[in-house]
């Protein structure tokens, strides 16, 4: 295969690829999370996932967060160039590391027979997840903690019948006192 | 207070910005717009063309005049044609505001006649876009939309406007009511980086200045004041292709223009320096040809206004975010303060490193042969400039060999004088951006220095400058070749020269007088200056068609994948200096 096309672009020091939390604060108007997601193709970076909602109705203030990986320079790139979008006015970006926190929500749906139904329940009762809707061949639980957590449910649970599972990218918050200054780096 | 209509408030709110042309091209969606035109008679719109055309005379005049270009075009293809010219002054950070005509609001998704996803497809190419969805934000986003092209790293921003939205009613909101309410974010310079700085200048031994268009956008004081840090410092300069003209290219102290097919000194200088100021450019790939192997010794210091510029190619040691004029201001203040002697003590300091540069110099890397039967482009061009080098002269170029050598003969020696396509490149971009220029300069001489390709991208706008009067003189140095392709296929594709070769030609003299403008030919150097006294003196615009050599190479080069100490300097050289396999896989 040909190496890259552009001598120029190509990168001789490689730095090592890391999972990074974008978290992003715009004003809510239409086209905002366009410019977000079409910031991150059109310059090559990756999303892993993305989850936004507004977060301040007075303000209209959507809070997006992005999981994305990069090298540190490719991060503080993505932080600069998120910045110099008109509505996008603090950018906070942290390593999945024990400094911050992480939250995802799953629902699961289960259908089975009444037998596997029952061991299906046992996994969920340990896990204490949260039953929203069940009837006698099937129940839906919802299941909020990290990732890894998520994933270990759905792995004992699924050879029980998993007919369904949704889940949401992660919220992340950073630890401790200190919040992201609004407006930090930016020039518009 | 009264209300008005959209169409009003878009003109009122031009009026208010001080909007002295409009380059543009009527349509369906965009036609309450242009009723309105017959009220405002300080005004004038300038019909184009082709809306490309629009975009780029807008561009033009922007970049000669320091103030924002106005382009209005209808919905659909007329966005759509301007989405080139969108990119290109995105790329080269001109101020532009482009209105655009949308289908009814109630006929938007509905695949339309004429409608396009506007907004959606011009969002990657303006600083920001609006879909104007309810009249009463017309005005404030009026007002935003002027401050956002022309405030910080100036760009492009487009408002497009549903044509039920044109004709609604709202009351006008005054320009300063929504400028007072923008949160301006003015980023202070740190007095503590500008200590280091001042003091890396004074240890060094081997400084080289690096400046770029943010110079010249930063305005004449700016400009001015690198003047006064160049001297003060007794430092060489070196320029990029959007930052000439900001320091005088006929100073001793300037040593051309770096990069690709920049001078051998500056691109030696680059590489050996122990320290490099990069003022307002931006690392392109064009300057730093390959990464590891750019100047790895030396100390890095960056102004730039857009913070995403600083460490986004290369690494630097000192980075300060500001406009180049309050920055430059400031450093020049703390030198001043700290070393005021400065300049005689340093002179012995730098010394060795101008005997160096001069050693460089003695290489000559522009110079050429002129034999007697074929006009060398150089030489086409080194006669432009020594012709009109007396007068206040601007000049635009088109994309390729041509306009590389205009950046290596032509010397300026004023900001503001030198507009070209650097960023995306964009061949057709010379003609329409010289008539822009003309209007933003009356009485003055513009010269669109063009190659016979690029010309035929956007030659209808000849036409345009017909129409209204515009005495600009297209330079045609034609060798009938795309010469840069060509270029490139003789050096990294084995000769093989696929389709860079145009087989029919127009004669751009019966082209020139279809047009009713003046064509003028010139084939041999003996002829060469008195038709282009001829074209200077001519009060029409003029297509020149020089023809010239159809082989000749534009010289120095870095080749692929080299870095700015392995420059091919001349074609006994370039047999010389082999270009590895990896090399010519590179753009």
């Amino acid at each position: 295969m040909k190496k890259s096309l552009s001598a120029y672009s190509e990168a001789t020091t490689k730095e090592e690829l890391e999972r990074h939390i974008m978290v992003v604060w715009v004003d809510n108007e239409a086209g905002v999370l366009a410019r977000v997601s079409g910031l991150f193709s059109g310059r090559g970076y990756n999303i892993e996932s993305l989850t936004v909602a507004q977060v301040d109705e007075e303000k209209n203030i959507s809070r997006i967060t992005i999981v994305t990986n990069g090298t540190n320079s490719v991060i503080e790139q993505i932080k600069a160039q998120l910045l110099k979008l008109i509505p996008v006015y603090k950018v906070a970006s942290f390593p999945v590391d024990d400094k911050s926190i992480f939250r995802e929500l799953a629902l699961i749906k289960v259908i089975a027979e009444k037998k596997n139904l029952e061991k299906a329940k046992e996994i969920c009762n340990s896990y204490k997840a949260q039953y929203l809707d069940t009837t006698s061949s099937s129940f839906i639980v919802e299941f909020h903690s990290t990732r890894r957590e998520i994933d270990s449910f759905i792995k004992e649970l699924k050879p029980y019948g998993i007919a369904s599972v949704a889940r949401t990218g992660p919220l992340a918050m950073a630890k401790g006192a200190e919040i992201t200054e609004a407006n930090k780096g930016k020039v518009i | 207070m009264s209300q008005i209509t959209g169409a009003e408030i878009v003109f009122k709110a031009f009026a208010d910005h001080g909007v002295e042309y409009i380059f543009g091209y009527p349509g369906g969606a965009i036609l309450p717009l242009y009723d309105e035109l017959r009220n405002h008679k300080k005004i004038k719109h300038i019909l184009v063309r082709h809306e490309q055309g629009a975009g780029h005379a807008a561009e033009g005049y922007a970049r000669s005049s320091g103030k924002p270009g106005v382009v209005l075009v209808t919905s659909g293809p007329g966005a759509t044609n301007m989405v080139t010219a969108l990119t290109d002054a995105y790329m080269d950070s001109i101020p532009l505001v482009c209105v655009t005509g949308q289908v009814p609001t109630h006929l938007i998704g509905t695949d339309a006649f004429q409608e396009c996803d506007t907004t959606g497809i011009t969002r990657p190419c303006t600083k920001h876009n609006w879909l104007v969805k309810n009249i009463k934000d017309l005005p404030i986003i009026m007002h935003k939309a002027f401050h956002i092209a022309t405030s910080g790293r100036p760009g492009p921003v487009l408002v497009d406007i549903p044509k039920d939205i044109q004709f609604q009613k709202t009351e006008y909101v005054k320009k300063e009511d929504v400028i007072q309410k923008i949160n301006k974010v003015v980023t202070e310079v740190e007095t503590s980086e500008l200590d280091k700085i001042v003091d890396l200048i004074y240890k060094s031994k081997k400084p080289i200045i690096y400046s770029g268009g943010g110079v010249v956008n930063s305005g004449d004081k700016a400009s001015a004041l690198l003047q006064d840090l160049v001297r003060m410092t007794g430092f060489p300069i070196t320029s990029t292709l959007q930052g000439l003209g900001a320091f005088p290219g006929d100073d001793h102290q300037f040593l051309g223009m770096l990069g690709m097919h920049g001078t051998y000194e500056a691109n030696n200088a680059m590489h050996d320096c122990d320290l490099m100021i990069n003022i307002g450019a931006r690392f392109d790939d064009r300057i730093t040809g390959k990464i590891d192997k750019f100047s790895p010794e030396s100390k890095k210091i960056h102004i730039d206004i857009d913070p995403s510029s600083i460490n986004k190619i290369i690494k630097v040691d000192h980075a300060v975010v500001g406009d180049v004029e309050n920055v430059l201001n400031k450093l020049i203040a703390v030198f001043k303060k700290k070393y005021p002697n400065f300049k005689n003590s340093n002179k012995e300091n730098i010394s060795e490193w101008w005997k160096q540069i001069n050693k460089w110099r003695e290489k000559k890397c522009l110079s050429f042969v002129q034999g007697k039967k074929t006009i060398k482009p150089q030489y086409a061009i080194e006669r432009l400039y020594e012709l009109t080098k007396d007068q206040d002269t601007f000049i635009t170029t088109e994309v390729g060999q041509h306009q590389m050598w205009a950046a290596q003969y032509y010397k300026f020696n004023k900001p503001k004088r030198w507009m070209t396509s650097g960023g995306l490149g964009t061949m057709g971009f010379g003609l329409p951006a010289a008539i822009g220029v003309q209007l933003a300069n009356p009485g003055k001489l513009v010269v669109d220095v063009a190659g016979e390709a690029s010309i035929l991208m956007n030659i209808q706008e000849l036409s345009t400058a017909v129409q209204y009067r515009l005495p600009v003189k297209i330079f045609i140095i034609n060798n009938q070749y795309m010469g840069m392709v060509r270029q490139w296929q003789e050096l990294l594709h084995e000769k093989n020269y696929a389709e860079s070769y145009t087989e029919a030609l127009p004669d751009f003299v019966k082209l020139a007088e279809a047009y009713g403008a003046v064509g003028i030919r010139a084939s041999t150097p003996d002829e060469l200056d008195s038709k282009i006294k001829q074209m200077i003196k001519s009060d029409k615009p003029v297509l020149f068609d020089c023809v010239v050599d159809r082989v000749e190479n534009c010289f120095p080069m870095i080749p692929s994948g080299k870095g700015h100490n392995e420059m091919i300097l001349s074609p006994q050289d370039e047999k010389e200096t082999k270009i590895s396999k990896e090399g010519k896989t590179l753009v």
